[in-house]
């Protein structure tokens, strides 16, 4: 299989982006005083460890169009512990990922089953499933949603604080950029390894071919149904760190459009590289803030945007990478 | 004769109203070359898909070394070493050759999922160990050559003997291989059956097949279990089938009357 050692060009690469993802770009908005930008900043990284969830779906062939279902769910689990049951944070954000993994079972284990266009229709509907599902319980107070989310709490183990209370903090932005910074490195690192270890070769095998997958003995359904729980710790991780941001939660708070986006984020990036999903969102996400200087075109130019690169680069951008090995 | 290795006890398989397989029986013994032969349609591809575990009987049973394995999924009937090869060319198409193999050891892996995520020992010994053993496998089957090949890139014959090793590499004790030698010209026929038979003679496998090649099946055989819609007709040697009036009939009846050398 593809050598899981690391060459030194590629650890140079992952430390150059340690580098500017924790030293440069907080650098940057200090001389440059765009603090706006630690909120997209803090969003892409969000946004792009729900999609390396969705990534890790389609590396099973499968097109998932319901992280946003997760994501609300995972934001619901942690408000409602931290509100209602004055868990902190911290704690709340590994049961809300545990949560999403579970549910994801349930639901997964009948429709995993389909295949092609049938699962991405399914999964299109579970967001909206769980919007109407957070306006008709009361746990989840219905359309007013929870508000007055306080901040995430200090976290200590043995009286020694690792993270103090962000409320506290005179400047809680970079925080919560830091938070979501460590959280997407791990989440690629996770995936990555994934990837590059039996578990990532058996979904590709499942990709390829679930029938020949099962007669040289993986148990596919299983398979199937783990690495979908994955995707959804993701999603729930990710929602729930938003909630905290915003400190509120509605039940529009992520909708069918944001599941749509996920899925784009790993089109455009390129379903073939685990660094696709990080990269098309940061290029979307960006884009999409960039054009708004665009006013009322700013739709029309985005998406003629998006047609174009997938006609032009169908494999995403990282297929850009592979060209230019080729013609050497 | 030994204890078979594998039973087939009154397997029928209905779809509706169209019964593919009809109360059909047989015993298979171990380190045998038994193949199932019959016009197009006759049910051959049904039967191997519930000795796998891919279709579930609808009446009747499959026994394998005094175990029920059919309705079991296919999975497990692999881990308990009946493998099956297809009908199509089935292969991970854009892995490599050495890549196809090495994944299809997957049955003997010693470590967990968890320790191979975490680079365990024993994850690092079976990686070692299934790329040595990948290799024995493409050496076996001549492919050395393109060993690095794209699966997606290869050629119809070598695709074959690709998916045989692909088989072969969860090391089953009984292999069904699904037409192995079609599209095949006859001098590719001719170095693959020698491989059918050293699956037998070295490896110690006992081997089922499916073809429609005659000479080639005449060949290679110890017995042969003739089918024609859904009912077994003739079971014999090779020498026996070819004179069997019924056999000859059916096969008369249809297009390809090559039931002859
Ligand atoms: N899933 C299915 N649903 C309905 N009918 C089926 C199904 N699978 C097979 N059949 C029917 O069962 C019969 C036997 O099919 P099978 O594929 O076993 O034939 P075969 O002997 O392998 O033929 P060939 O030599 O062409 O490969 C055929 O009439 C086929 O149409
Ligand atoms: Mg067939």
């Amino acid at each position: 299989m593809a050598p899981s050692r690391i060459s030194t060009p590629r650890l140079l690469g992952v430390l150059a982006f340690l580098v500017g993802v924790f030293v440069l770009v907080p650098a940057f908005i200090a001389l440059t005083g765009r603090w706006d930008f630690y909120y997209t900043l803090t969003s892409v990284a969000l946004l792009s460890v729900a999609a390396a969830g969705v990534w890790l779906t389609f590396y099973i062939g499968r097109i998932n169009i319901g992280q946003g279902a997760y994501a609300l769910t995972g934001g619901y689990v942690s408000a409602i512990l931290i509100t209602q049951h004055g868990i902190s944070f911290w704690l709340t954000l590994p049961l809300a990922g545990v949560f999403c993994a579970a549910v994801s079972v349930l639901i997964g284990l009948p429709i995993l089953r389909l295949r092609g266009v049938y699962f991405a229709m399914v999964t299109l509907v579970l967001t909206e499933v769980a919007r109407l599902t957070a306006l008709a319980l009361p746990i989840t107070n219905g359309a007013k949603g929870i508000t007055s989310i306080p901040l995430p709490g200090e976290l200590s183990i043995f009286g020694l604080t690792i993270i103090p209370d962000f409320a506290t903090l005179e400047n809680p932005k970079l925080a919560f950029y830091l938070m979501a910074a460590v959280l997407m490195v791990v989440t690629y690192l996770v995936l990555w390894r994934i990837v590059n270890s039996r578990l990532g070769h058996l979904c590709r095998s499942l990709q390829q071919n679930e029938e020949l997958s099962a007669s040289i003995g993986v148990n596919t359904a299983m398979l199937r149904v783990l690495a979908y729980a994955i995707s959804s710790f993701f999603g729930g991780l990710a929602g729930a760190i938003f909630v905290a941001i915003s400190q509120s939660i509605y039940p529009s708070s992520f909708v069918v459009q944001d599941s749509v986006n996920f899925m784009l984020y790993c089109f455009l990036g390129g379903l073939g590289y685990v660094f696709g999903p990080m990269l098309g969102t940061l290029l979307l996400y960006f884009g999409w803030d960039l054009l708004s200087v665009a006013k009322e075109y700013q739709l029309l130019i985005y998406s003629g945007a998006l047609i174009a690169l997938m006609l032009v680069l169908p494999n995403g951008v990282l297929s850009l990478l592979d060209r230019k090995g080729g013609r050497k | 004769m030994t204890a078979p290795i594998l039973q087939v006890k009154g397997v029928t398989k209905r779809y509706g109203g169209l019964t593919a397989n009809n109360d059909i029986s047989f015993d298979v013994a171990p380190q045998e070359i038994l193949s199932v032969i019959g016009p197009n349609g006759a049910g051959k591809s049904t039967l191997f898909k519930q000795i796998a575990g891919f279709v579930t009987p609808t009446t009747g049973e499959v026994i394998y070394k005094g175990t029920k394995i059919s309705g079991l999924p296919p999975h497990k009937v692999a881990r308990m070493g009946v493998v099956r090869t297809f009908q199509e060319t089935t292969i991970f198409k854009s892995m490599t050759v050495r890549e196809n193999v090495i994944v299809s050891h997957h049955l003997r892996s010693k470590a967990s999922l968890l320790g191979f995520f975490f680079g365990s020992s024993q994850a690092k010994a079976d990686e070692a160990e299934f790329g040595k053993s990948a290799d024995d496998i493409i050496d076996f089957l001549g492919l050395q050559a393109i060993r690095n090949e794209t699966a997606s890139n290869l050629p119809q014959g070598h695709l074959r003997a690709l998916g045989m090793a692909i088989g072969l590499a969860t090391q089953p004790e009984v292999i069904l291989l699904d037409e192995p030698f079609a599209g095949m010209n006859h001098d590719e026929t001719m170095r693959m059956v020698a491989l059918v038979r050293r699956l037998r003679d070295e490896r110690g496998l006992t081997v089922l097949l499916v073809e429609h090649d005659m000479p080639a099946v005449m060949k290679i055989s110890d017995r042969i279990v003739c089918i024609n819609f859904g009912e077994k007709i003739a079971e014999g040697t090779p020498a026996e089938i070819q004179a069997n009036p019924r056999v000859i009939e059916a096969y008369l009846g249809s297009e390809d009357a090559a039931i002859g050398m």
